[in-house]
């Protein structure tokens, strides 16, 4: 079970994620929960990239989806209670029907329908203003509601995230431990010996795949509520690629990568405001560089100077040797 | 009665020259395709290098024509030195610094890493250069011609005919020559191939110089349309992977095919349906196509390793 280590880990986090808010001004505490929205979704996305080892370039997209479901519905007049489990269920399907044709045949042709459907996705957001507003967007969405209490204050909605946040990542971190978790392990470092063990890879490949959306449309809707206003901007293939980035940057595959990685891309941008429009640029090569001498992301930086140590010193040996 | 009649031939007679003038200029946009996809394919099967770079490499030498114009170079002399750059840069350079040290760490982390690349090309020529699109001459003039009452401009033509000579080129290259057999060998297994004597290593370099070139042709002959934009390439890297798969990914001769239907079919739902959804011909292309033939029009099935 967990260690002693971690869970002192997870008691700290948590102790300094309560009393955060007491030390942060107004931007600082949207900033936090925004960080706490992109975790979630970064947490699918590594779900589907990190442990079941697909390419998903549509995750901003599916968040979308997620996005406006909740925003139409609350203007319809529904409640979020009843909207975002509807977010969810649709972000879940779409991922089944554009999973379903590219994983038939072969891993990265999900990441070129992904690319595409996102694209798709954003033109339907800009082009169907009878229902999504257009470029215009939707503006006003409202906080939710609970029995009476209002989560409008900005204090309030930083809790309620908070605690989503933890509940989607305790539902994940059960279900990377069970039997399914290990599926999509097995899919991922060798598809075919997982499938001569008896594990139906479509049908697990497409699992991860769509609860990885389905992590896509929390977000979505808890980020239409934090920000008040969606336009088809923050949802396009750019966003998809950063979030990529996040999973890959912090450690895909390790439950923590996306985490720290949501932070890195959340933090960077305004510790670089200086640099300006050369801002993604230093980025996108820093991305490089990192995928040449640390592919596994941040996480794995001790394995991989240990693994250099380890080489040099057998090397040493050899040469001594000779 | 006999005027409402011949309207109605005339209007007859419209449709079908719109129609022949869609399909023309589609032909002409999806040969352009073609080559960018062409690329696109050689590098994945010579070196397993997934290039999500592959539009950024479109405009980089669109560019590079461009700053040699401004200079004062005439096209056809910025269009070489472009070339020359293409090489050494997209080329060698990717090759050498990008592909080369992330051999072993697998498919994914070449993804991430020329998505990154694709993100820091985009904006370095942003910040550097500027974001507004530049209008770009076209080699083959403005001019148009009339045939059977069809408006043809000579750079439709001209594209379509350089594209085609391009890729059946290419492929009596790779098909007919001793080093283009070489290429073809180290794209199907690397280790008899290297076995056999074959300089691997420099086969390979080859073919990332082909792409170089090929993106090059690209860029000269789809800026005219697409104007000179820092993310003109977001677009044409996209279409050129779904025309890719479309035609099949291991052939040649398919990337032509799938380039041709996709510009074919997005000129003609862009007239003819929705405008608004243009773009996204390509997509449902690509998915109609592996759901029935999952190795593409023209590829043949792969097999599977352990």
């Amino acid at each position: 079970m967990i260690s002693k280590q971690h869970l002192a880990f997870l008691g700290v986090s948590l102790a300094a994620l309560l009393c955060a808010p007491l030390l942060l001004k107004t931007y600082g505490l949207y900033l936090l929960t925004l960080w706490l929205v992109y975790v979630i979704a970064a947490l699918g996305l590594n779900l589907t990239v990190g442990y079941a080892g697909l390419k998903s370039l549509c995750h901003a997209g599916f968040m979308g989806v997620g996005a406006y479901t909740v925003a139409i519905m609350m203007k319809a007049g529904f409640s979020f209670w009843l909207a975002s489990p509807v977010a969810i269920v649709i972000c879940f399907a779409l991922g089944l029907v554009i999973g379903f044709p590219a994983l038939r045949v072969q891993l990265h042709y999900l990441g070129f329908a992904t690319l595409g459907f996102n694209l798709l996705l954003v033109l339907f957001f800009r082009n169907e203003e009878w229902l999504t507003g257009g470029t215009f967007g939707i503006q006003n969405i409202k906080r939710p509601e609970f029995l009476g209490f209002s989560f409008e204050g900005n204090l309030a909605f930083y809790f309620l995230v908070l605690a989503v946040t933890l509940v989607t990542g305790i539902l994940l971190a059960l279900l990377l431990r069970s039997p399914w978790g290990r599926a999509f392990a097995a899919l991922r470092d060798n598809p075919i010996r997982a499938e001569s063990t008896g594990i139906n890879i479509t049908a697990y490949t497409l699992m991860s795949f769509a609860i990885g959306a389905a992590y896509a449309g929390i977000a979505g809707a808890l980020f239409a509520t934090l920000v008040n206003f969606i336009e088809p901007a923050p949802f396009g293939i750019a966003n998809s690629l950063l979030f990529l980035m996040m999973v890959v940057v912090g450690g895909s595959g390790r439950f923590y990568g996306p985490v720290l990685g949501a932070a890195i891309a959340l933090l960077l941008p305004e510790l670089l405001r200086d640099l300006k429009d050369w801002y993604l640029a230093v980025f996108g090569l820093v991305v490089v560089l990192m995928m040449i001498w640390l592919p596994g992301g941040l996480l794995s930086l001790r394995e991989t100077l240990k693994l250099a140590k380890a080489k040099r010193n057998a090397k040493l040996k050899m040469e001594g040797l000779v | 009665m006999a005027s409402v009649r011949l309207t109605e031939q005339v209007n007859k007679k419209d449709k079908m020259t719109d129609f022949l003038q869609l399909l023309l200029s589609g032909v002409a946009t999806g040969a352009i395709y073609a080559m960018a996809a062409l690329g696109f394919t050689l590098l994945w099967q010579a070196a397993g290098t997934i290039n999500f770079a592959q539009g950024e490499f479109v405009m980089l030498p669109a560019f590079a024509m461009l700053i040699g114009m401004s200079f004062g170079l005439p096209l056809w002399a910025s269009f070489i030195v472009a070339v020359a750059l293409s090489i050494l840069v997209l080329g060698a350079a990717f090759k050498n610094w990008i592909v080369d040290p992330m051999r072993g760490s697998g498919v994914v982390a070449v993804v991430v890493a020329t998505l990154g690349l694709s993100i820091g090309l985009k904006s370095f020529t942003k910040a550097a250069y500027s974001a507004e699109p530049h209008p770009f001459p076209s080699i083959f003039g403005d001019e148009v011609f009339k045939l059977f009452g069809l408006t043809i401009s000579y750079s439709d033509v001209g594209a379509l005919v350089f594209a085609g000579v391009m890729v059946l080129g290419l492929q009596t290259f790779l098909n007919k020559t001793i080093t283009g057999r070489a290429m073809q060998a180290v794209a199907q297994n690397t280790f008899s191939a290297e076995a056999l004597g074959i300089n691997v290593k420099r086969m390979i370099f080859y073919t990332f110089a082909i792409n170089a070139i090929l993106v090059a042709v690209t860029a000269l002959l789809i800026t005219p349309t697409y104007l000179a934009k820092f993310d003109m390439g977001d677009n044409i890297g996209l279409k050129a992977f779904f025309a890719a798969i479309i035609g099949g990914f291991n052939n040649s001769r398919g990337a032509l095919l799938g380039g041709v239907l996709v510009g074919v079919l997005e000129n003609l739902a862009g007239a003819y349906l929705s405008p608004a959804y243009k773009d996204g011909v390509a997509l449902v292309l690509f998915m109609a196509v592996i759901l029935v033939k999952p190795d593409g029009l023209l590829g043949t099935p792969q097999e599977r390793k352990v």
